[in-house]
């Protein structure tokens, strides 16, 4: 938990009193246009950088200089020794973490056969291939089974098969107990993985809670609908007149007429249902709730 | 303190596994030796070569065995050819050239119109040689000429050879200052060369850490400061090591080849070539017995263990000043504008100490610059075989200590913002922020 974090550079204001609670056990989405302060709020809970004024609690402590040895970084600019073999270097930095030199070993062993990477344990990094020193660069940071990970841009440079080994990872690590802080300008991964999210704009925090209940603040009440019927533009007219319509696109089979309904505040979904059933038939059916995407766009031009 | 151990292991190894550094720790010294040996053997390869000068002497003043004496030269006697048959035949021979003494009344006449005809210039040993002799001897006839009696001028010389004592009645020999300059140089040298050397390689260490940004991983497990010491205690472990390894290279190659090639170690004696041999035995019977003694009593332990201590403190002050511009830069050509200012110190001392201390080892400039912290490791070490009060080499110390705890904690603070900051065009104003962070 983080509290009125404010950090300056020079006269730049980098985060202007930013305060975020990530719960336990959960994978929490840190979003925010480039340069808006994630990094340097990451940095702060790294102690990698030390705050201007704030405090930061760690499992109800404050942050601690050893409280390094519970967390685990992944940042979203990678690298490691290139002319150090792998396995050497792995055991290095995990004893940097704190493990103790037959632990990481034992460790290691063990996801580098998971992640199949076991036969390149002598080779120096700048002999792997991209995709396999991400691999080896994921194992480094979850290697301590730490309490808190924080990975900035985890997908980035993965293959799709990469990529969905890496989520289910994190999903293990997630039902582990861990506590994760997630980074990223990929919103089908949030959508996907994250419970609460929190948007940082400008220095500022401008969004922050539980995604569900951040979309259904963002919700509309609007409904996507497929309606077949054999005059399409009289039923448009006639819907146009009792409700907020809109084109639609959707991908679908039929030739149907598509539309975006959006219904007034006291208006309920089942309403709609009755009335369309009796003007066409209903070919599809959906609720439109925001992206985050949508949420991440609408939010920073807001406060633009 | 763990940490700290395992980050020095780490940079430690990463320098001696690296294969140039066995490369060069192994050949250094074979190739050093090699160098040296091969100048010696040429050297003494072109003193011993011989040249040829004819020589036409019109004056009549000039013997057959005047010319005898010298080693180097051998001369043909061309005078009842003449001299323009003469300058016809040298001009196509192989002979170094035409020594010509015309017929005057005057002796002076005579030296002023010598001449010497070559096709190309003549060395300056065989022209310095011919002057000399022919100086003697038409100095000899002048003296007839004046009527002075040769023999007695003979007896007339004296010869003085100085001997030293401090006010303990310690003698001392004369060559033991050319031993002592050389220790004093050599540490010196050596001081600089280390520095230099090993400096940089922190300093590159840390720009590959900037660059291929394993740095990011590493500063959330360990504090910059722990990350800037073990990188410059782990290099200077692997100096050292490559240190010691030329020493012992390098003793077993000496002692081996004085055997193989009987170098005379006598021979390389300063000074000695203007005395007559038997002069030269009495000397060096005399003197080696006090050379000897003087070795002895050198202040050996002491020197070695300041040594040390200036090594340390010295290398100590300017890696962290490397550090801290490998962490100001992002890759090594940015690092150009700062190496001069980090040299020229260095430089400094070694001039200097070469300069002033083997005239004025206890003058103003040599102890002023013993006492300035970036000089002191060097010019201090060159003035110690000379003796240096106690008080002088404490205060020196203290300084450097105090500086180089000062440089240390401002590098450290220019490391801790530099390692992350990509981009930026640095400039001293620059730097300056970055230590008031």
């Amino acid at each position: 938990m983080a509290e009125n974090i404010v950090k300056n550079f020079g006269s730049f204001k980098a985060l202007n009193k930013v305060s975020l609670e990530v719960p336990k056990g959960s994978i929490f989405g840190l979003l925010g246009p480039n340069g808006a302060g994630k990094t340097t709020f990451i940095r702060i809970i790294n102690q990698i950088t030390m705050p201007d004024e704030g405090q930061v609690y760690f499992d109800g402590k404050p942050l601690a200089p050893n409280d390094v040895h519970f967390i685990g970084y992944l940042p979203e600019e990678r690298g490691l020794y290139k002319r150090m073999k792998i396995g050497e270097q792995a055991l290095y930095l995990a004893q940097l973490k704190g493990l103790s030199k037959q632990d990481a070993k034992m460790k290691l062993k063990f996801w580098f056969e998971k992640f199949e990477i076991t036969p390149w344990w002598n080779k120096k990094v700048e002999e792997l291939s991209k995709g396999m020193a991400q691999k080896l660069q994921f194992i480094i940071t979850v290697l301590h089974e730490p309490k808190l990970l924080i990975f900035d841009e985890p997908f980035s440079g993965f293959d799709p098969i990469n990529a969905n080994l890496i989520k289910d990872e994190i999903i293990n690590l997630k039902n582990q107990g861990a506590s994760i802080i997630f980074s990223t300008h990929r919103m089908e991964s949030v959508e996907e993985l994250c419970e609460y999210i929190a948007l940082i704009h400008k220095a500022n925090k401008v969004l922050d809670g539980k995604l569900i209940d951040i979309k259904k603040q963002y919700k509309t009440n609007t409904f996507e609908v497929g309606l077949s019927t054999a005059d399409k533009s009289a039923l448009k007219m006639e819907l146009k007149e009792r409700f907020d319509v809109s084109p639609a696109s959707f991908k679908s089979l039929d030739d149907d007429l598509k539309l975006n309904i959006r219904l007034a505040k006291d208006h309920t979904s089942s309403d709609l249902i009755k009335y369309l059933n009796s003007k066409s038939s209903i070919t599809h059916y959906k609720e439109v709730i925001p992206s985050v995407n949508d949420i991440f766009i609408q939010t920073v031009n807001r406060n633009s | 303190m763990n940490k700290l151990k395992l980050i020095i292991q780490r940079e430690f190894l990463a320098k001696v596994r690296n294969r140039t550094f066995i490369v060069m720790t192994f050949l250094s010294p074979i190739l050093m030796i090699g160098m040296i040996a091969l100048v010696a053997l040429l050297t003494k390869s072109s003193i011993e070569k011989t040249s040829t000068v004819a020589f036409v002497d019109d004056s009549g003043l000039f013997h057959g065995d005047d010319f005898g004496k010298d080693k180097s030269i051998v001369f043909e006697d061309l005078t009842e050819i003449g001299l323009e048959k003469a300058k016809i035949i040298v001009k196509e021979s192989s002979h170094e050239g035409l020594l010509y003494i015309p017929s005057k009344q005057d002796l002076d006449e005579i030296a002023y119109n010598i001449q010497f005809f070559s096709e190309e210039s003549p060395s300056m040993i065989t022209i310095s040689t011919l002057e000399s002799l022919l100086d003697k001897k038409l100095e000899n006839e002048k003296m007839k000429q004046l009527g002075i009696d040769l023999v007695k001028l003979e007896k007339s010389k004296v010869n003085i050879d100085i001997r030293m004592s401090n006010f303990s009645g310690i003698k001392s020999s004369k060559l033991i200052n050319g031993i002592k300059i050389g220790i004093g140089m050599g540490a010196g040298y050596l001081i600089m060369m280390f520095i230099i050397i090993y400096g940089a390689m922190v300093m590159r260490s840390v720009i590959e850490e900037k660059t291929s940004r394993i740095i990011e991983v590493i500063i959330s497990s360990v504090k910059p400061f722990q990350l800037m010491l073990g990188k410059i205690f782990g290099t200077a472990l692997a100096g050292l090591t490559q240190f010691v390894v030329w020493g012992l290279l390098m003793a077993l190659i000496f002692i081996g080849s004085s055997y193989f090639f009987g170098v005379d170690l006598n021979n390389s004696g300063v000074g000695m070539q203007q005395m007559g041999a038997e002069q030269m035995n009495q000397l060096a019977q005399n003197e080696t017995q006090l050379l000897f003694d003087e070795l002895m009593n050198l202040p050996l332990i002491s020197t070695f263990v300041f040594f040390i201590l200036y090594f340390l403190l010295g290398y100590l002050l300017y890696s962290s000043l490397y550090a801290a511009i490998g962490a100001a830069v992002d890759n090594e050509t940015d690092t150009q504008q700062f190496m001069l200012p980090i040299m020229l110190p260095l430089m400094l001392g070694v001039y200097i100490g070469f300069a002033t201390v083997i005239n004025d080892p206890h003058g103003t400039i040599a102890t002023v610059f013993s006492m300035i912290p970036f000089t002191s490791p060097i010019v201090m070490l060159m003035r110690i075989p000379f003796g240096v009060p106690w008080w002088q080499i404490l205060i020196s110390l203290t300084l450097l200590l105090l500086t180089f705890l000062g440089i240390v904690w401002i590098a450290a603070k220019v490391y801790r913002v530099g390692i992350l900051m990509y981009g930026k065009k640095i400039s001293y104003k620059e730097l300056m922020k970055w230590v008031r962070y």
